[in-house]
């Protein structure tokens, strides 16, 4: 059976769609994606589409689905490098990619991904050292 | 072109973006095209069991379009004022895809009887 290779890198979860979705396709790689999520403890999933020459409202809603499914699991979710005319027709469209944060590009998506987590663990450490200064 | 299987979908999609290529439609009028397409194919996989496909090159005046005309036997809609509204569906997705098709294309034309099937033509001009 056809399927998306994930990678796993450090904390992250890395995706590159690099061929025409078709529907089975799509469901695959959201079952596995959110397996991946549960089974390596990711926090964050970069996903890029910039091979990707139209996204559809079926594509759009598994997007949508990753992003609510990994939050779930605790995990950020960053699409990147939607090319320009994808953006628009999906919007005429009507489609809003709710639940997904967005980047240009894989680098920006990295410091984003970071950012939303590295910021959480901050505070954590944070309250660790609080806790610790009262003692 | 005859559609039975989801696998039928990326072919068909390649085959409508060479014509809009050859037309020298512009990127974004291509993705829109392809994508209105990809909305009726799939409703067409889904809702009527598959079905066949027409791509035409059209002009009116000097203007170049591709006429993409979707054909199924399957059981027809039974309201097509409420299937063509935003967020209506009978499956369980989003509800976008005929209003969302005909808001992507120049032209949109639906007639379906039910029992007899439904037949979605679109044209996308070049620059329109």
């Amino acid at each position: 059976m056809d399927r998306i290779p994930v990678l796993q890198m450090g904390k992250f979860l890395l995706v590159t769609i690099q061929v025409d979705l078709y529907d089975r396709l799509a469901l695959n790689l959201e079952s596995d994606l959110v397996q991946m999520v549960s089974k390596t403890g990711a926090r964050g999933v970069l996903i890029d589409i910039s091979a990707l020459s139209i996204v559809d409202s079926f594509m759009g809603r598994i997007i949508g689905n990753i992003g609510n499914m990994s939050k779930i699991m605790d995990a950020e979710t960053v699409v990147v490098g939607m090319q320009p005319a994808v953006a628009i027709t999906l919007v005429e469209l009507g489609l809003e990619l709710k639940g997904v944060s967005t980047a240009l590009n894989v680098v920006k998506g990295m410091e984003l991904l970071h950012k939303k987590i590295g910021s959480f663990e901050d505070t954590i450490e944070e309250e660790e050292h609080d806790d610790s200064s009262t003692d | 072109m005859i559609i039975q299987k989801e696998q039928d979908v990326v072919p068909f999609r390649n085959r409508v973006k060479e014509y809009a290529v050859k037309i020298g439609m512009s990127l974004v009028n291509q993705t829109k095209l392809i994508t209105a397409a990809s909305e009726l194919v799939r409703n067409m996989l889904k809702y009527g069991n598959g079905g066949n496909t027409v791509i035409e090159v059209v002009s009116k005046g000097r203007e170049n379009g591709i006429r993409l005309s979707f054909i199924d036997k399957g059981p027809g809609i039974k309201d097509v004022e409420l299937a063509m509204k935003d967020g209506y569906s009978t499956g369980r997705s989003l509800g976008l895809g005929l209003p969302g098709a005909k808001r992507l294309v120049s032209e949109f034309d639906i007639k379906s009887a039910v029992g007899k099937g439904t037949t979605v033509t679109i044209i996308k001009w070049k620059n329109g």
